[in-house]
């Protein structure tokens, strides 16, 4: 590969922009800001009432295994994925039910793999953890802490074998940065080049471990630094700062081929699983209640009602249909077929054609 | 046809498969400006270019995983481990996600990948550089193992594999590297899943895949010195395994012996024998047996080394228990 040799380093340090720039696209019209900004709020109170009613239909046993909700972040999902094109592609977490709607798979996929049915996106084989739709780009939900983000370095340098002008957005949670497979990556993306936004999701707590009991260095963006990739730290409870970063890093990685370490902070209202209090044991009731005032939907209503954007009326009309769109999703979850048992042993191999 | 060295089969494979493939591409350490730490892959890269024949840092777990993201967007990787005993520190790409992507994205992403590298004991490396983990990966659903003895499966089983739409873990013999055998020099391709009866007799069967098959043919050529002739069953895929092959020949000379390079416990000739208790059972004259390495990790001392090691001495001493001579 020709940047193995060639690469000419600018500086010992990579670019750091603890305040994104504007991207260079020129600045929205009002009615363009308008219809961004309700796409947004659309999209972020989707997953939110999505995934309360995950929580319930988890309580009464139609989701089983483990399951991770996303109630709180959903700012960054949001403002990340919808700054994207149909042929990027995205990977994530086995936190994934919000960037898996974000990036356009149906309410009823997503809840038909959650109930483990045949419509679900992955035929109910995955179920939680393992969203995948490859029609979308989306290179699933991976339960391995750490284990994708080198696979988006493959997928980036497949991106740059083939001369495309694609973007891979892995997402990750602050935890898996002191996983080796992060450094690995992150050393071959500086090292070749490869156009990949790596995102931190920092949500303050690695399972029930506060960032400060893991890590030597608290300012995870920083990271970035040893491996030349540019970075940033972002409020990821502002929908429109998540947004702005991620246009400078696709616009990076698009034209110049070259990846981005994203640290967004963000707070997850609910416990790393289904089985954990909010909380409690490892989280002060205090701190949790503080960041909850920071909500990013009331946060980006806040803003958009202010702006004389959008009424009360408007926003409850909004609320109620994506409330019937999540209650069909359970109605078609619930009514979807079982696989047959013959589908154990299926997809286990692929018959080669070649 | 010509004689070539297994090193040089695996050498025209790759060739073959990349010039007739541009998804395919090679990556590992030290694979591209140094010519592979083994010289499997010389001349290469001036052959294809740096995007193709890729040299990667110390990295096992990071560039495992950038392959099977490859895979996932469409490319063919061959990802070169310097040795098998360095995938472990990738095992989690290997297992938790080549193997398991297929199933678990319901049917969406196949891993056309290929993990290769030298598998075995060689001479005197000690502990930590000379393990047989072939029963390791043959554990995994989803993964495909593949062991070949000679430059002509060599070269014909690295083509299926390059060409196989699944992950499959080739596994070379670091100590067949400079052995030599005939190679065609028109195109072929040897199918993975079948065995190859490399030998026959009728008085026993000796099982075996990889260096093992060239120590189970010299102790056929001793007991045959003797009148005992054998059937010497070359697994060469040891996932899936060709249990027709293994039954066919059992059922002939009803009694069996299993060579490996691995471990007892657990080991690839534990499932040869099950599968033969359960096809052969009425056909059975003695107990099968096996002939492994020591329960030892691999010492350093030659002596011990030799005696940890599975050879012919031992195989003929099975064979003639399992006849009942002596």
């Amino acid at each position: 590969m020709s940047t193995t040799k060639s690469v000419k380093k600018k500086s010992a340090t990579a670019a750091r922009e603890k305040t994104p720039a504007n991207p260079s696209s020129s600045p929205l019209s009002a009615d363009d800001a308008k219809t961004l900004n309700r796409e947004l709020l659309h999209s972020m109170l989707l997953q939110r009432r999505f995934e309360e009613r995950c929580a319930e239909m988890y309580a009464i046993g139609k989701i089983g295994g483990f399951c991770h909700l996303y109630i709180g972040q959903e700012a960054v999902s949001s403002g990340v994925i919808l700054a994207l094109r149909s042929d990027d592609y995205v990977i994530t977490t086995y936190r994934d039910h919000g960037q898996a709607l974000v990036r356009g798979m149906t309410p009823n996929a997503v809840m038909s793999e959650l109930f483990g049915r045949q419509d679900g996106c992955a035929k109910g084989k995955g179920g939680s953890m393992h969203m995948f739709d490859k029609s979308l780009g989306f290179f699933g939900g991976h339960g391995i802490v750490g284990g994708h983000i080198p696979m988006a370095a493959g997928v980036g340098f497949a991106i740059k074998y083939r001369g495309g002008d694609q973007v891979m957005v892995c997402f990750m949670g602050e935890a898996a940065v002191n996983n080796g497979a992060f450094h690995e990556a992150l050393n071959m993306a500086g090292l070749w080049k490869l156009p990949v936004i790596f995102i931190i999701e920092n949500n303050k707590y690695g399972m029930g471990t506060a960032v400060a009991r893991a890590s030597a260095v608290t300012n995870l963006a920083s990271r970035g630094d040893s491996y030349d990739v540019a970075n940033a730290v972002v409020d990821g409870q502002d929908v429109l700062a998540v947004r702005e970063a991620a246009l400078v890093a696709i616009q990076r990685a698009r034209k110049d081929g070259a990846p981005t370490l994203l640290e967004i902070q963000t707070t997850r209202f609910m416990g790393h699983s289904m089985s954990d209090a909010a909380s409690g044991t490892y989280r002060p009731k205090e701190e949790l209640e503080a960041n909850l005032k920071r909500d990013p939907i009331t946060l980006h209503r806040k803003r958009m009602q202010d702006a004389g954007e959008i009424t009360d009326a408007e926003v409850e009309a909004m609320d109620e249909a994506i409330k019937r769109v999540v209650q069909e999703s359970i109605d078609f979850a619930d009514a979807s077929p079982e696989l047959p048992l013959e589908a154990l042993m299926e997809d286990i191999l692929v018959e080669t054609t070649s | 046809m010509a004689i070539i060295t297994y090193r040089d089969a695996l050498n025209q494979a790759l060739r073959e498969e990349m010039a007739r493939d541009d998804r395919v591409f090679l990556m590992g350490e030290e694979v591209a400006e140094y010519n592979g730490a083994y010289k499997v892959s010389k001349g290469l890269l001036q052959e294809f270019g740096e995007m193709r024949v890729v040299d990667t840092p110390i990295t096992e777990l990071g560039f495992a995983g950038v392959g099977v993201g490859a895979a996932m967007a469409g490319l063919r990787p061959i990802i070169e481990f310097m040795t098998w005993n360095f995938s472990l520190l990738a095992i989690d790409q290997v297992v938790n996600a080549a193997a398991k992507m297929l199933y678990m994205s319901g049917g969406q992403f196949p891993m056309p990948i290929v993990f290769r590298g030298p598998n075995g004991s060689a001479l005197q490396l000690s502990a930590q550089h000379s393990q047989a983990w072939e029963s390791w990966l043959a554990h995994i659903p989803g993964l495909k193992v593949v062991c070949p003895a000679t430059p002509y499966d060599a070269k014909g089983l690295l083509k299926a594999a390059i060409r196989d739409d699944n992950p499959v873990c080739f596994l070379e013999g670091e100590m067949l590297y400079n052995t030599k055998g005939e190679v065609p020099d028109e195109e072929y391709v040897v199918p993975l899943g079948k065995a190859d009866l490399k030998r026959e007799g009728d008085h026993c069967s000796l099982i075996a895949h990889g260096k093992m098959v060239l120590v189970a043919l010299q102790a056929a050529d001793e007991m045959a010195k003797q009148g005992i002739m054998c059937d010497v069953v070359d697994l060469r895929t040891i996932r899936p395994m060709d249990v027709d092959a293994i039954t066919a020949s059992v059922r002939k000379t009803n009694r069996a012996v299993v060579v490996e390079e691995g471990w007892e416990v657990c080991g690839v000739g534990a499932q040869v024998v099950d599968y033969v208790q359960r096809n052969c059972f009425d056909y059975l004259d003695a107990p099968v047996l096996r002939v492994h390495q020591a329960d030892a990790p691999m010492p350093y001392a030659k002596a011990l080394e030799k005696s940890a090691k599975p050879d012919v001495p031992k195989t003929i001493a099975a064979i003639k228990q399992v006849l009942y001579l002596d």
